[in-house]
């Protein structure tokens, strides 16, 4: 019996490893932690401001993006209750409205706190002026990776043979322009790897900090899910093991008489 | 007052006679091992699926322009629904992991032979509409994946002679994939293929009923039996063999639970990456490959390319020989215990070369993997002329076999080398040594050392 688990899990494992040496381009790590409520309102913050122009995250809403980054705009969700819930609730509500709903709906009022968070470009008219619509970013983390978006937003040089005088080392002759290049300044590249040549409004470490955030905050906004599912799988986990120590005694006292 | 209940309905009900035969008193044998939990952890999963399916179905829209944003509707705004959505698509590969261990049981164990070759073929039958449920429901988070995955397996009946682009386009109901494929593939996995499986899953287990499990030794433990009619080996499934597999329940969804909460993606092969980007009939994914359960067979097929349908025809055939096992080995001894070590080495090889396969089919074509896929193709089917030949050992002339099947394999090579297709040539002159080495251990090796040849006796009742 032993003997066979162990040849059983060798057969699993097998494939497994041969799985997991795939691997791409060389990516910095993101370092990010979804749980960090400053870097997720800092994220949102530059999102709204600087992508969402262009990129929607149309799964996701204000509302739930603001309570999971520790901005609860229910009462209930504040962890207080009666008049001072409703007080905390009604500030946060303010803020959120104020710094991160720039949006309108069809009729041109402002986006409530429940809407999706759509992009400012109608999809067709974007589908007019790029030739493709700038894709939807609700789940790109989870297509790409946060490394490939914290090094994607760091990668952009200067090239003079793109329409848009920029391309990126990651992905190459994307349609993009760097958007960020105000924050950030320009970049050359040449054998030896990215150079900063002409310096933005924001030295490389606190511009390494805007796009760790916007990292993070994407990575949030590809599965909300994560901020929990964790919490719960540990609550699983132990029941499990409880569960199989009693069935496996039970197990055992029923079979005492079997020879 | 309980007593009476239960005759009130066994008068118009056969409710104890059910229990009885099925539970209580059905007799199996004592001696099953680790293997022969994955029968009922298949029923388990059967039922996770259809559960959390029917929850699914209450929030997906099956339409082209909502199908993509309503999954992720169910991950963010139905409460629960990300745990729903990640017990379905988690199903999914724990359903194909436990079918493949319990049909690699039956395989070891010789479980498809007399008087079980109806188990077999219905458990076939199960096996290819489970394949068609998979395939159909992977379609609809119409991700690009989906989309394309989709593309190139309805693409295999344009490869049917004549009729095949008008086959095509009648399954797909357009001309390429689009809403009218996606509203009949929903329909199809939601309503039909369920009510197949389960009404198959039922046969399964009724003709396997009538006839009694099998076991690791082999033994036929109705052949003994006590005064009473009992089987001496046998004991009842209730409560034995029920409390027994209740253990493998919790340690089966241990490790079910742990994919959910822990790795829901599992390294991008229960959910692909490529399948987090919406369908789009004009962006192709860099690298289509089917979820890694479809792999080994992908593999077949790309392998085969003297005409796409001959590829076609090979990884239905690699479908269709499993069906026939009962009648290819004719091996009257079950189980491998008692059979020559040569045999035993043969369904090892099988089984590294099945997952060889299917690690090549989530991989690129590149030469060295492509020339890999052929010979480990051309192993899965000389497996069952192995398995033929090993089932009357006494009498079997290997070397005769070894240089017919080392004949045909270099006969493959004659034809298919090109010495101006450079990368392609060198792989083909030194991977010969697969099949070939693949032959020499299971022809040669008890051929030349008579104790790889000889069989044990099978004893007359089980052991331990």
């Amino acid at each position: 019996m032993r003997k066979q688990v162990i040849a059983f899990a060798a057969t699993l494992l097998l494939p497994m490893s041969l799985m997991a040496s795939g691997g791409g381009a060389h990516l910095e790590p993101a370092n990010i932690d979804v749980h960090d409520h400053k870097s997720l309102q800092n994220g949102a913050k530059y999102f709204v401001n600087y992508c969402m122009g262009c990129h929607g995250v149309k799964a996701s809403r204000y509302n739930r993006l603001a309570t999971d980054m520790g901005l609860p705009v229910v009462p209930a969700k504040t962890g207080k209750s009666g008049k001072e819930a409703d007080m905390i609730a009604d500030a946060n509500a303010k803020l959120v409205t104020e710094n991160l709903i720039f949006t309108t709906d069809e009729d041109g009022k402002p986006s409530s706190l429940g809407s999706l968070m759509l992009s400012s470009i109608p999809e067709k008219d974007a589908a007019r002026w790029f030739g493709a619509p700038p894709p939807d970013l609700s789940v790109v983390s989870r297509l790409r990776g946060s490394d490939w978006i914290y090094n994607y937003l760091k990668g952009f040089y200067l090239d003079s043979e793109r329409p848009t005088g920029v391309n990126n080392t990651v992905f190459p002759n994307v349609g993009m322009p760097h958007v960020l290049w105000e924050l950030q300044g320009w970049q050359a590249h040449d054998e030896h790897g990215l150079k900063l040549v002409s310096a933005g409004k924001m030295s490389p470490e606190e511009y390494d900090v805007v796009v760790r955030d916007i990292t993070n905050f994407l990575t949030y906004v590809g599965e909300p899910a994560q901020l929990v599912r964790k919490k719960y799988g540990v609550f699983a986990m132990i029941l499990l093991v409880v569960f199989i120590g009693i069935a496996y005694l039970l197990k055992k006292e029923f079979w005492k008489d079997i020879h | 007052m309980m007593q009476g209940l239960l005759n009130w309905i066994d008068a118009r009900f056969p409710l104890t006679k059910v229990w009885n035969e099925h539970l209580a008193e059905y007799y199996a044998p004592k001696n099953f091992n680790f293997w022969y939990f994955f029968g009922s952890l298949a029923l388990l999963v059967l039922v996770i699926q259809i559960v959390s399916g029917i929850f699914l179905t209450m929030h997906y829209k099956p339409d082209e322009t909502m199908a993509y944003l309503s999954v992720e509707y169910i991950m963010r705004d139905v409460p629960g629904g990300w745990f729903i959505r990640y017990m379905h698509s988690t199903g999914a590969s724990a359903f194909f992991i436990v079918i493949y261990l319990h049909m690699f049981r039956g395989l070891i164990y010789g479980s498809y032979k007399g008087p079980r070759e109806l188990v077999w073929l219905i458990g076939m039958a199960i096996y290819l509409a489970l394949m068609a449920e998979a395939f159909m429901g992977y379609l609809l988070p119409w991700g690009n994946m989906s989309y394309w995955g989709a593309q190139v397996i309805i693409n295999l009946f344009n490869t049917v002679p004549v009729i095949g682009a008008d086959l095509s386009t009648w399954i797909r109901g357009d001309y390429v994939i689009a809403d009218a494929t996606l509203n009949r593939l929903f329909a199809l996995h939601v309503a039909a293929l369920p009510l197949v499986l389960v009404g198959l899953v039922f046969v399964h287990i009724v003709a396997l009923h009538v006839v009694g499990s099998n076991n690791p030794d082999g033994v036929e433990i109705k052949k003994l039996k006590d005064e009473n009619g009992i089987p001496l080996d046998g004991i009842p499934f209730h409560p034995y063999y029920t409390v027994k597999d209740i253990v493998g329940v919790g340690v089966f969804l241990l490790a079910f639970f742990a994919i959910i909460f822990f790795a829901p993606e599992m390294g991008g092969y229960f959910l692909e990456h490529a399948n987090f980007e919406p369908a789009n009939a004009l962006k192709t994914p860099e690298h289509i490959a089917p979820v890694w359960y479809f792999t080994p067979f992908y593999t077949v097929l790309r392998a085969v390319t003297i005409t796409p349908f001959a590829g076609t025809l090979a990884m239905f055939g690699a479908i269709v020989l499993l069906f026939l096992l009962p009648w290819i080995d004719r091996n009257p001894i079950k189980s491998w215990r008692y059979r020559n070590k040569a045999h035993t080495i043969n369904i090892l090889l099988f089984a590294v070369c099945f997952l060889v396969l299917g690690y090549l089919g989530v991989k690129p074509v590149i030469p060295v993997l492509k020339e890999l896929g052929t010979r480990m193709t051309e192993i899965y089917f000389l497996f069952f002329v192995v398995l033929w030949i090993h089932s009357k050992p006494g009498k079997a002339n290997y070397f005769m076999w070894f240089i017919i099947l080392a004949a045909v394999v270099f006969g493959i090579d004659w034809v298919r080398y090109n010495p101006e297709a450079t990368d392609d040539a060198v792989q083909i002159a030194w991977q010969w040594v697969f099949p070939i080495g693949y032959l020499a251990l299971t022809l040669l090796l008890p051929k030349v050392l008579k104790s790889f040849n000889a069989e044990k006796i099978v004893p007359e009742r089980v052991t331990s």
